[in-house]
């Protein structure tokens, strides 16, 4: 999807000289992503993996016309980071770490607001796996190959999950436009709903899946909005019905602590919206083929 | 991470809440000394476990003179109390916390969370302190009121001067009721809490507030920069099995059913978990090795898994991305060399390398039933249970 990431995209890798930075921005550059470079406070001025190495993201941007970034920094920085890459002029940034704390995102977010919505840079994660539009670009760390290029949009809180509808799709030979994990934090950089909402005007995407889980109320939220705002079809599968309540499943978004938080009610509600729910995991696939068979 | 009651209150009253006098106590001695220190002529026993109702669960005992008061700690002290939110199991009284008696006047109640939909704090109040919030939510949804906090600027005195009109509170205690509220706002933004609870909080006879019960949890995310918050915490509160696996970087969930899950990433677990239970069976635990599944992470998660006797047949789910199902493969194989598996195995690997992986397991010497999709592997496990 060009509005999120495309072969033209800069990258830029936040954190690129630690082991977690130049591992991922190694698979994102076999993969054909275009990074041009990486951030390292006090490492400004050389080189790493052959790509130029900066002390600001804004230096970085300056040389390199970088216009999207993923973070690699340690959960304790992570804010501070994503905030220095918005206010860089960075469009899209990727957040994969996982444990940054949750008043950290929602001074994130508060921060962001000082934006309007044209300059306001897109944060994606944290606690994910990234995106990636095959064949054109990776700003994640997910296994490219398991992608095939294609015209459904994948978004998923987790990541191995979103792994396993890719390769379900894949092997009906159904193929991805963008896959985007929004994470499994309580509060995220993009919501379902800000990404849906992208999915409904990308002229690459035919249809949508979404690939909730328990906690919150973002799934809902975005079940209404496909509801009154858009024409292509949803197909949605929530995780977790055998989850406890008030207990915190992995994800720390993962808690069923209000009404319409549980697998069940969300289904419900889901269908409600006139949206197609993939009945279980193993027919994430199935159900997806289905319903582009209707259109 | 849950603290407990005296703990609570403790950080509360730092940030200029009142809270009644009170201390805690380890043995039955101690427990009538300190009723005399404490003075008065009425006091209550608290059992000091991470849950609520622990009143109707006969937790919370009040006592008429000192020696009563050993008495009560006496019969606490040791025993596991099982509330509406422990499980059967239930937890171990292990510190009891020993309060004057308050001549409450009215109960209230107050709580502060997260607002997951507009990304800010919310101040919730009742007049009907003393239930749950979703017993008020259910029963008396008309007496609750809410306050959406801006974090970038905090709470302000109006803002708690709102609540405190909305509870009905009388014109001379407003401005103590608003330093409450904002107290209990800076103890959950100053120390990264996820709620904080005072349920209730009183206004006893006497024209005092005090906050008489209170329930705080916090960020784990967050603790490495609260040193002081994450030293209140108590193992003892905690299942054995969770202490293990949070020690080793795993994310487990103990349950009911007895098919024991080994899974990477949250997501793919809660999936193969709803797969096992719309197979006929039920899953023991919530197990993330995390997305990486690395050797060492499977084998602590097998030690894990075979810590609980309840289980009776394993799965493993790994979905292999960049760490190849070789790879992983080969994890698996050595960490059977390692651990003993007495129950039935089944394993279904998928993505990168998939025939690579499935050709090590079958070389290997391992006892294990193979499944190809998330569907077959629930199956399987479930058709094992019943052999």
């Amino acid at each position: 999807m060009t509005v999120l990431v495309d072969k033209n995209s800069k990258i830029i890798i936040q954190g690129f000289t630690g082991k977690m930075g130049s591992f991922h921005a190694d698979e994102m550059i076999k993969y054909g992503s275009n990074v041009v470079g990486g951030v390292t406070p006090g490492k400004g001025g050389s080189k790493h993996l052959d790509l130029p190495v900066f002390n600001t993201v804004k230096d970085a941007v300056n040389e390199t016309g970088a216009d999207a970034s993923i973070l690699f920094v340690p959960p304790a920085f992570a804010a501070d980071s994503a905030m220095e890459a918005a206010d860089a002029g960075i469009k899209i940034c990727v957040a994969i770490v996982d444990g940054i704390p949750s008043h950290d995102m929602i001074r994130i977010k508060r921060y962001m607001r000082r934006y309007t919505k044209s300059s306001k840079m897109t944060l994606v994660g944290p606690n994910c796996a990234g995106i990636i539009s095959p064949g054109k670009s990776m700003l994640g760390i997910m296994p490219g190959h398991i992608y095939k290029e294609g015209r459904v949009g994948i978004i998923s809180r987790s990541g191995t999950l979103g792994y396993e509808a890719a390769q379900q799709l894949k092997n009906l030979n159904i193929g991805v436009s963008t896959s985007v994990g929004i994470g499994g934090d309580p509060i995220n950089g993009s919501s379902f709903r800000d990404i849906i909402e992208k999915f409904e005007t990308d002229d690459e995407t035919d249809l949508i899946l979404m690939i909730g889980e328990i906690g919150g109320p973002q799934e809902v939220a975005a079940g209404e909005f496909a509801k009154e705002n858009m024409k292509k079809p949803v197909v949605a599968y929530i995780a977790g019905l055998t989850a406890p309540k008030g207990r915190v499943m992995g994800h720390a978004g993962a808690i069923v602590s209000a009404y319409g938080e549980s697998a069940i009610e969300k289904v419900e509600i889901l269908k409600e919206c006139g949206i197609t729910i993939s009945k279980n995991p193993s027919v994430m696939g199935d159900t997806v083929k289905s319903v582009l068979e209707k259109i | 991470m849950d603290i407990h009651e005296y703990q609570a209150k403790k950080i509360l009253s730092n940030f200029g809440v009142t809270i009644p006098r009170g201390g805690i106590v380890y043995s039955p001695e101690n427990a009538e000394n300190k009723a005399r220190e404490i003075g008065g002529s009425r006091w209550v026993v608290k059992a000091q476990i991470h849950s609520g109702a622990r009143g109707k669960a006969g937790g919370i005992i009040v006592c008429n003179t000192p020696l009563e008061v050993a008495q009560a700690t006496d019969k606490l002290l040791g025993k596991k109390l099982v509330t509406n939110q422990t499980g059967p199991e239930g937890k171990i009284v292990n510190r009891i916390y020993i309060e004057e008696a308050t001549d409450i006047e009215r109960e209230l109640y107050l709580g502060l969370v997260f607002d997951r939909s507009s990304e800010s704090i919310m101040v919730v109040a009742s007049t009907e302190g003393g239930m749950s919030v979703e017993e008020i939510s259910k029963e008396k949804p008309e007496t609750i009121i809410r306050s959406k906090i801006e974090v970038a600027v905090g709470m302000q005195n109006f803002q708690a001067r709102e609540l405190a009109f909305g509870l009905g509170i009388e014109p001379d205690l407003i401005r103590r009721a608003s330093d409450t509220i904002i107290g209990c706002y800076k103890a959950f933004s100053e120390l990264d809490a996820t709620m904080v609870e005072v349920n209730p909080l009183v206004i006893s006879k006497q024209k005092q507030i005090l906050a008489l019960d209170c329930k705080m949890s916090f960020d784990n995310n967050a603790m490495f920069r609260r040193s002081q918050v994450s030293e209140l915490r108590d193992k003892t509160q905690e299942d054995t099995k969770e202490i293990f696996a949070s020690d080793r970087g795993l994310n487990y969930v103990s349950l009911d059913g007895n098919i024991g899950n080994i899974i990477n990433g949250a997501g793919l677990a809660m999936a193969s978990m709803d797969m096992i239970k719309l197979a006929g069976g039920a899953p023991a635990n919530f197990l993330d090795v995390g997305g990486g599944a690395t050797p060492e992470k499977i084998v602590k998660a097998f030690k894990l898994v075979t810590m609980d006797e309840k289980v009776k047949v394993i799965l493993v789910n790994i979905f292999a991305g960049i760490n190849r199902c070789d790879w992983v493969a080969e994890g698996i194989v050595d960490a059977l060399k390692k651990i003993e598996i007495k129950v039935p195995l089944v394993i279904r690997l998928a993505g990168t390398n998939v025939e690579k992986g499935n050709k090590i397991l079958k070389e290997s010497k391992i006892n294990y039933i193979e499944a190809n999709t998330l569907e077959d592997a629930a199956n399987k496990a479930v058709a094992a249970l019943n052999k």
